[in-house]
């Protein structure tokens, strides 16, 4: 043993006392806080960009949920809609739209006049506050009551978009300058009109139920239509898609003999997964359409395409959900002479669901969103305009999707319809957002840990 | 008011390659098709919805003979059978089933080739006109016979009536255009001729394709009732048939991946059947013209998509990269469980909501700020329109995030343990240990994570259609509005797509290329992320 006291002629002097650092060892320790600072900074950049991208989504969008309105009593008169005053439907159905226009400018001019406002504009141009929709409104109501002729009843039209937009301040009077849509003195009595409570913004559910409208009006567009494009899409993924996929995943996982046919088709579905979605679209133009001529633009051939997109989503996670039941499982099953196919499709199946589910609704919900592959099969411009009533029509019948028919109307050159695209877009996250949360909620409840 | 991409310059070229336009609606409404398979026409024995129901009630009628002829054999005692009961029904249903609908897929899928291959044979030379391909005549021919078809079920004529109608005395067009099919031309009696064949060869096509497979049901259902017996092992039967089904449906991937490359292929051929393919590649300029003479070369396009990919990437692997990082090392578990999902949820977001973004926000924003002149708010005029490489770029870096990040914390985790304990007990520091250990050590998975973004990037459509512009140039110039593979492939296929002229056909050309290009980047991904992983395993 040896004596470990220093000796006298090296003097231990510690030239870096453990209390005061160093210059190199400030240097490192900066570059430590440096280094973390980094990584701070850049989880801060991503927060930061998906918060400005959900209030720039609800801070534009909201508004296209809400919607002016104008309330006014409209005379049926006779002599104009029914010149024989027989109540003949045919006859009245000959007064095209035009026809109901001298009403409308009629009612307005009432309207003002009733309320006392002072203005100086002819009475076509206070019907030019009303949307270009308000004549077809009137007359479908004549049509569908016409027993009401000769009457006056009240009525609440769309206001036009120029209107509706100075109302949520998207329109001022600066930017008017040189639009021939609207001019200061009809703001004037918009102003007057609000004031009266003729003209109202409130909710507006035909947003959310309503059909695509022409670019002249912006007003009455609504998703309606291409909500149900997008459900009778996601009803052919869900039908071809799930069962597919699960048949695959159980060969590959449960029967699959390990040679070089089984490595090329799981090496095939890794490389699909990353195949851009456009490819896919590619495909079914030349395939569906080209080949096959299934009607273009229709619902089935939309969802044939995202099936194929999204087949490799649900195997991959089917597989691992597969992958995550014990094998003590399979071989219970076994043990008390279950064959191969039974162990699989009694045990190892049902333990597998709320994970193959979650995958499911995640492959769905990715699908939902999709846009590029339903641009070249023809699901945008044009204007989806009536709901499909059967299910053969939903499925055949020209229709567009969500996120097509937010495409389209971000293509439009009148910016209303910018409005109804993040409008949009809050209804398309609404669907995203609860079909994710289900998954979650599914994987949390029904995941079981072995 | 105009929409802010319109601003850019209006050359010609620029109008040539624009968006789709105005002309889209009109061709869209004109080419849906009034039936559903050419299969279904009238007059057949059965429709083919009518044709599926009686095979599905067929099926499930024999899987009930097939289950009490089984207990009937072993005078109801299923203890006396091979198999469970079930297994029995099952056999007769899956004999049924099986080989018809089968036979009636592979029958709808080669029919209309079948029969475009005999009528095309049947117009002669003289009627195709100059620089169109006998495609052009085929459609003329197909809408043709699917308006006489859509006039018969209208009851506008009798199936007779059709059949004997002669172009040079009755006006088809006008008859065809009462019940809402409008033809393009006049009809010539060639043209009539061949869709009479055509309607005649989809009839018979029909009438055979509903015999057979009716046969096949009952052939199947005879045999299997004959062979369900209590010794029968119909158990094993059945799940010999079940795997074949699995089978089926794992190739399926296989399938779409040939269809994929075949579909583009042909067309691919076709167009450098059209077109030099030393334009294509090596040309310079992409300036299509629908009345021919094209220029159109890839290049420019591959430049842009580059260059878009390159500023996305280096807005997307520094963030990733740190927030990996920071995520995998530094972050205590309640910061990661709030802050890693948070970031995945910009992988959630659809892309038409980024192509918004760059479209409406971010384009915008990025005029302000360096263009306008002495309105903007840096008193530059740098930028033109809000359309440009940095729009598209910036935005796709934003939703590559965290793409780069999830891979990579993945694969930083993935690093042992010991080699951080190592460095940190030899007194590094943790950003010395992460510099100098962790990082060389995760780089292969890195790189394979950044390879995988960048295909991402490279296929990505919808940001670039919204955000990129439309204009085909080589220019360095990041404020610049440049256009991409993807965007060309849109607006060549959407509109009037005319597959017999090289306009539309070289979107497969690129689309082909596109698909080459990213399947290379992943398999090259794929590839460096295994090796990686069996690195530590």
């Amino acid at each position: 043993m040896t004596d470990f006291s220093p000796t006298p002629d090296q003097p231990a002097v510690a030239q870096n006392s453990l209390l005061t650092q160093s210059k190199r060892t400030i240097k490192r320790n900066s570059a430590e806080a440096r280094f973390k600072a980094y990584g701070i900074a850049a989880i801060g950049i991503g927060l930061v960009m998906l918060l400005v991208l959900v209030t720039t989504i609800f801070g534009r969008g909201t508004g296209a949920f809400q919607q002016t309105f104008i309330t006014v009593n409209v005379e049926l008169l006779e002599s104009k809609l029914d010149k024989n005053g027989e109540r003949n439907i045919e006859d009245i159905k000959r007064v095209t739209t035009f026809g109901y226009a001298p009403l409308i400018k009629s009612a307005m001019q009432t309207a003002v006049a009733d309320l006392g406002i002072e203005t100086s504009l002819k009475s076509k141009h206070m019907a030019g506050l009303l949307s270009k929709n308000a004549v077809a409104q009137l007359r479908a109501y004549v049509l569908a009551n016409p027993e009401k002729i000769g009457e006056t009843i009240e009525f609440r039209f769309l206001a036009q978009s120029r209107v509706d937009g100075y109302l949520k301040g998207r329109v001022s009077r600066d930017s008017i300058e040189n639009d021939k849509n609207i001019s200061p003195e009809q703001l004037d009595l918009v102003d007057a009109l609000v004031a009266a409570g003729v003209i109202e913004k409130t909710f507006n559910l035909d947003f959310i139920t309503g059909a695509d409208a022409s670019d002249q009006r912006p007003e009455a567009a609504g998703m309606g239509v291409s909500m149900l494009g997008s459900f009778f899409m996601m009803l052919v993924v869900l039908a071809l898609a799930l069962p597919i996929g699960v048949a695959a995943s159980i060969y590959l996982e449960e029967f699959a003999p390990k040679n070089w046919i089984t490595d090329v088709i799981e090496v095939n579905i890794a490389n699909l997964a990353a195949v851009p979605s456009i490819v896919y679209g590619i495909l079914g133009l030349a395939v569906f359409i080209n080949y096959m001529h299934l009607p273009m633009s229709a619902p089935l051939v939309g969802g044939l395409v995202l099936t194929l997109m999204t087949l490799p989503t649900i195997i991959i996670s089917t597989r691992a959900a597969l992958k995550a039941v014990p094998p003590s499982i399979r071989d219970a099953a076994l043990g008390v002479g279950a064959s191969k196919m039974q162990s699989v499709f009694h045990h190892v199946l049902p333990l597998a669901a709320p994970g193959i589910l979650t995958g499911t609704i995640i492959g769905l919900a990715q699908a939902l969103g999709e846009t590029a592959p339903l641009l070249l099969i023809g699901m945008v411009g044009f204007i989806a305009s009536n709901a499909p009533s059967t299910i053969g029509e939903g499925l055949l019948s020209p229709n567009s999707a969500m996120p097509a028919q937010i495409y389209e109307w971000a293509k439009r050159a009148d910016p209303a319809f910018y409005e109804r695209a993040w409008g949009g877009i809050i209804v398309l996250l609404i669907f995203l957002v609860t079909m994710n949360t289900v998954a979650v909620i599914l994987r949390r409840r029904f995941e079981r840990r072995w | 008011m105009k929409p802010p991409w319109a601003a850019t310059p209006k050359s010609p070229q620029h109008i040539a390659i624009g968006w789709g336009g105005s002309s889209a609606p009109v061709v869209f409404l004109d080419q849906i098709q009034p039936v559903f398979f050419a299969a279904v026409t009238p007059e057949l024995l059965m429709p083919l919805f009518w044709l599926v129901v009686v095979l599905l009630a067929l099926t499930a009628l024999g899987f009930w003979f097939g289950r009490r002829r089984a207990l009937a054999s072993a005078q109801g005692n299923p203890r006396h059978l091979h198999s469970l009961p079930v297994y029995y029904g099952a056999n007769v249903a899956m004999s049924i089933a099986i080989p018809a609908l089968l036979t009636l897929m592979v029958w709808l899928l080669a029919q209309p080739l079948l029969i475009e291959n005999r009528v095309s044979g049947l117009i002669p030379q003289e009627l195709i006109p100059e620089s169109t391909s006998v495609g052009l005549v085929m459609s003329d021919v197909r809408r043709l016979a699917e308006g006489l078809d859509e006039a018969v079920l209208q009851n506008v004529m009798t199936q007779q009536e059709a059949r004997s109608l002669d172009a040079s005395t009755s006006d088809v067009r006008a008859l065809l255009g009462s019940v809402g099919v409008a033809l393009g031309s006049e009809v010539r009696p060639e043209v009539l001729e061949a869709a009479q064949q055509y309607r005649q060869l989809s009839r018979t096509g029909g009438n055979a394709m509903t015999l057979v497979c009716l046969l096949l049901a009952v052939v199947g259902f005879g045999l299997s009732i004959r062979r369900t017996h209590k010794d029968f092992r119909a158990r094993n039967v059945v799940e010999r048939g079940v795997l074949a089904l699995l089978i089926l449906a794992a190739s399926l991937a296989i399938l779409t991946t040939i269809g994929i490359v075949l579909s583009m292929l042909f067309e691919t051929v076709n167009f450098f059947g059209l077109h030099a393919w030393t334009d294509f590649f090596f040309g310079s300029t992409w300036a299509p013209n629908f009345r021919g003479d094209s220029e159109l070369s890839i290049l420019p396009l591959l430049w842009g998509t580059l260059y878009i990919s390159a500023i996305a990437l280096l807005v997307a692997v520094p963030v990733g990269l740190f927030a990996a990082i920071y995520l995998s090392e530094y972050a205590s578990p309640a910061v990661r469980s709030f802050a890693k999902p948070l970031l995945e949820i910009l992988a959630g977001i659809p892309t038409i909501v980024y192509g918004l973004f760059a479209l409406l926000t971010v384009g915008p924003l990025l005029l302000k700020l360096f263009g306008q002149g002495d309105n903007g708010i840096l008193g530059l005029s740098w930028m033109t329109g809000a359309t440009s490489v940095l729009t598209a770029g910036v935005v796709m870096g934003i939703m590559l995030i965290p793409f780069v990040s999830s891979l990579s914390d993945d694969i930083i985790n993935a690093v042992p343990q010991s080699l951080r304990d190592g460095s940190l007990g030899l007194g590094a520091t943790p950003s010395e240990t992460i510099r100098q250990v962790v990082l060389p050590a995760a780089l292969p998975g890195i790189v394979g994570a950044i390879l995988l973004a960048a295909s991402r990037a490279i296929g990505e459509t919808m940001i670039v259609v919204m955000g990129a512009g439309a204009i085909a140039k080589f220019s360095a110039n990041p404020f610049e509005s440049m256009t991409t593979i993807t965007t060309r492939v849109v607006s060549q296929l959407t509109g009037d797509t005319d597959f017999a002229s090289p306009e539309t056909l070289v979107a497969f050309a690129l689309g082909l290329s596109l698909f080459v290009l990213t399947l290379g980047l992943n398999v090259l991904a794929l590839y460096i992320v295994r090796k990686y992983r069996e690195q530590y395993d």
